[in-house]
């Protein structure tokens, strides 16, 4: 396992943070979490253009550049901290992993170069309105008529799912699970947005009445592909959570030395003091967490699934106490509109649910190690 | 220098000199002269001049064939480091080998009864009479003071200064008249830690560690040291089971001296028997137990890996300096929680001690030991102190000390 980034990978990493600083300036996140797609396709296109950031870990042989996922944990994290609006974690996480995980070659040289090049913003639609993170919750059915699959049921919770290209659908026939692909547009298919509590991440509810779609991979064979793709994720998750989290941490400081009270700056007083010392370890260890994670993926180590639940259980926990203690140094500015820290604290909490909580993910790591 | 390459040489020397039957000073001084027993040291004075992440090659090279290493565990490590640091040549000389070879162990008289936290408010007195330095007051929780040939001492040359300029750093041998060891009894039944007397005890004048009142920069180097292994003896005994006269001799070790640290294992709260235990107990299906397991691996797994990013951040030359404070303070959470899980998975057991507790005593033996780690090397308060000030750069503390000699400085009521 790696415990220390390499120099060009320390390079990749401050070249996205002055890019996503001048890019995603916190008044940029507030215009575009007011929209309902979230984010803006031309601004997008340019942004993600610049640095090939869709391609990062998808193959050479798909039109990616072929990096691993510490790269790619790199990226995340930085989007994390800068809270870019982009549907980055619907389309190159999800649905890019998805399809490389379960494509046949054939599908992958498809589908991929697009995703690859930000051309086509695609999405997984997995959770269903029973919200549950595991294959046990697929109620939608998959029935081949003629030799063509007719997609039914609800898919709800979908990352950016009213406004990608391409939906990759998870669904239930008579041969067990298999993935789907859907164009966005699909005749019967029905996209709402949903009205969610983090405005900075777009999710959306599916219909699908009978709508057309074509199979990805093999059929009935899913359920290990979108099991790794969910683990992959998981990791993904925690190392962009960290980062967030430790952009609160810096602000809440940046705040506390600013702010006097009683005649002095408020981080002198002791309290305060010991809630920052305490927020660093919090997030440092999640960190710790989150590049193991990242680490493992890009090794595939055979520990991953424990580490990557691990890491999405650490990172999970540190966020959201993190947001919690940078609203309280802040006082009642914390709690207003105007001031930026509640669009941190409500990715945190979103980002603490999605993909399944602390608490599901100590029980999928106690269960990995055989527990 | 690269990772296969040690890897080869230290397996290399090792199959050609390792032998049981070797007496255990006999092996490590031959060891030392190698430079394999203390890598990391620089060529100079008995190393290799190794960066500190590979050292870790170095010991599972160790481990593998069951060789056993020079002597590391205990205060004497924190006086090899801090003589590495601002000890004389002749110092050097004098005690870094016999440290090593386990001849000579040590203690450290920091703690007194009127500071403790505050260590730079000290008032033991070290006067300068003829050609000795003469030591006279008192020092309390005082690790293996009974077992020590050698104390690291801070004392205080000047009243008449600042509180941290006062203060002077001596190595005070600890067989003489003028000092008094007393055991204390611990909340865990052993009795590691004692009250030392000093009266009238002399040093000599070149056992003084750097100038006179430059003690507090000394002192420093210890803590810091002391923060970064707050987890350094976790192997005790370890390598105790082996057949060989060299076993037999390092065995007998453990019983002696190194007997005050028997307990460092359970004070950092056994998570290796975490999962073992709970199987056993048939409770690793109870939901709620499991959570509690859980977010302890959680919290150890991330604390490992944290002391990893700083140990890959040393290798590449990055400065270490307070982070050592972070992970000190981490392993102070993983104890508790550690304590709260075993509690948890021995149910009414936990209540039992001795041969009636839960295996054997062991666990009663965490629970009754676990508070010491959040207090000895530095209170977490403290360590929280440590972090915003210097890793965060937040504000010092309010000083009324610092600004008039010691000798005005108002002093400790209790005690
Ligand atoms: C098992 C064990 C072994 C030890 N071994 C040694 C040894 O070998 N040699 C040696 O010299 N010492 C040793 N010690 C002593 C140890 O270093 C001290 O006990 C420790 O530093 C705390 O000092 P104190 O006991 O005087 O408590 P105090 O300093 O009186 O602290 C009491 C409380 O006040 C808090 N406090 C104090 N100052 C502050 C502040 N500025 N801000 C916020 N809170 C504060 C503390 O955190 C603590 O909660 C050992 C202690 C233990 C438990």
């Amino acid at each position: 396992m790696q415990f220390s980034f390499t120099s060009e990978q320390e390079e990749f990493r401050s070249i996205l943070r002055r890019f996503f600083e001048d890019k995603s300036p916190t008044t940029a996140v507030r215009r575009l979490m007011a929209t309902e797609n979230g984010w803006d396709r031309a601004a997008w296109q340019e942004l993600n253009q610049q640095l090939g950031l869709t391609a990062i870990h998808i193959p050479e042989a798909y039109g990616g550049q072929g990096f691993s996922f510490v790269e790619l944990g790199i990226v995340l994290e930085e989007m994390g901290r800068a809270l870019v609006c982009a549907p980055y974690f619907s389309s190159t996480v999800l649905a890019a992993t998805a399809i490389v995980n379960a494509g046949t070659e054939a599908q992958k040289r498809d589908l991929l170069p697009a995703i690859a090049d930000g051309s086509c913003i695609a999405t997984l639609a997995f959770t269903e309105p029973n919200g549950r993170w595991d294959a046990i919750g697929v109620e939608t059915t998959a029935v081949s008529e003629g030799g063509q699959y007719r997609l039914n049921g609800v898919k709800s919770y979908v990352l950016d799912g009213h406004t990608a290209d391409l939906i990759v659908v998870l669904a239930r026939g008579d041969k067990g699970l298999s993935f789907f692909t859907v164009p966005g547009d699909a005749p019967g298919l029905t996209r709402r947005a949903l009205k969610v509590m983090d405005p900075t991440r777009k999710q959306a509810r599916l219909e699908f009445a009978s709508v057309e779609a074509l199979l990805l991979g093999e059929e009935g064979g899913a359920a290990a592909p979108f099991e790794r793709t969910m683990i992959q994720a998981a990791a993904c998750l925690a190392n962009e959570m960290v980062g967030g989290a430790e952009r609160l941490r810096e602000s809440a400081l940046d705040y506390a030395n600013l702010r006097v009270q009683f005649g002095r700056s408020i981080a002198s007083f002791q309290s305060m003091k010991h809630k920052q010392a305490d927020m660093l370890v919090d997030v440092e260890l999640a960190k710790s967490a989150a590049y193991a994670a990242a680490s493992a993926a890009a090794e595939d180590d055979p520990d991953l699934p424990a580490i990557a639940s691990l890491a999405k259980a650490a990172a999970s926990e540190a966020y959201m106490q993190t947001a919690i203690s940078t609203i309280q140094i802040h006082g009642g500015i914390g709690f207003t509109w105007d001031n930026d820290t509640h669009l941190w604290f409500k990715r945190a909490k979103s980002s603490e649910v999605f993909l399944g909580d602390a608490t599901w993910h100590r029980e999928l790591m106690m269960r990995a190690w055989n527990v | 220098m690269n990772e296969e390459i040690i890897r080869a040489d230290v397996r290399a020397w090792l199959e050609a000199n390792w032998r049981v039957d070797y007496g255990l000073v006999e092996w490590r001084n031959k060891l030392i002269d190698s430079g394999w027993g203390v890598p990391t040291w620089p060529v100079d004075w008995f190393g290799k001049g190794m960066p500190a992440g590979l050292a870790a090659v170095v010991d599972e090279e160790f481990l593998r064939i069951g060789a056993v290493g020079v002597a590391k565990a205990g205060i004497r490590r924190l006086a090899a480091a801090t003589l590495l640091a601002h000890g004389t040549p002749a110092q050097k000389q004098q005690f870094l080998r016999r440290s090593l070879t386990g001849e000579d162990s040590w203690c450290q008289l920091f703690s007194e009864p009127g500071s403790g936290s505050d260590l730079a408010g000290a008032t033991t007195k070290a006067e300068r009479k003829g050609n000795r330095w003469v030591i006279n007051g008192q020092k309390v929780w005082t690790t293996s003071a009974h077992h020590a040939d050698w104390g690291l001492l801070l004392a205080r040359t000047d009243f008449d200064v600042a509180k941290h300029q006062g203060l002077s750093y001596f190595v005070i041998d600890m067989h003489q008249p003028g000092v008094d060891v007393h055991p204390l009894r611990q909340m865990n039944g052993h009795a590691s830690f004692n009250q030392v007397f000093l009266t009238d005890a002399e040093v000599l004048p070149e056992h003084l560690v750097l100038d006179v009142g430059r003690g507090w920069a000394v002192a420093t180097t210890t803590l810091m040291h002391e923060r970064r292994e707050a987890d350094g003896v976790r192997n005790w005994g370890r390598a105790s089971v082996g057949v060989g006269r060299i076993y037999d001799e390092e065995r007998a070790e453990n019983a002696t001296v190194m007997e005050p640290y028997k307990w460092y294992p359970q004070r950092a709260g056994r998570v290796d028997l975490v999962i073992e235990r709970a199987k056993a107990a048939g409770v690793n299906g109870d939901p709620v137990v499991r959570q509690e397991i859980a977010k302890l691996l959680v919290l150890s797994k991330s604390a490992e890996w944290t002391a990893r990013r700083a140990r890959a951040a040393q290798m590449q030359g990055k400065p270490q300096g307070p982070e050592g404070s972070l992970g000190k303070l981490a392993s102070s959470h993983v104890a508790r929680a550690a304590a709260r899980v075993h509690t948890m998975i021995a149910g009414a057991d936990a209540m039992l001690t001795g041969e009636d507790g839960a295996m054997g005593g062991v666990i009663a033996e965490i629970l009754v030991s676990v508070p010491a780690g959040s207090i000895a090397g530095g209170t977490d308060e403290i360590q929280r102190n440590i972090i915003s000030e210097r890793v965060l750069g937040m504000p010092k503390e309010p000083r009324t000390d610092n600004d008039r000699p010691f000798r005005d400085v108002p002093k400790n009521l209790v005690g």
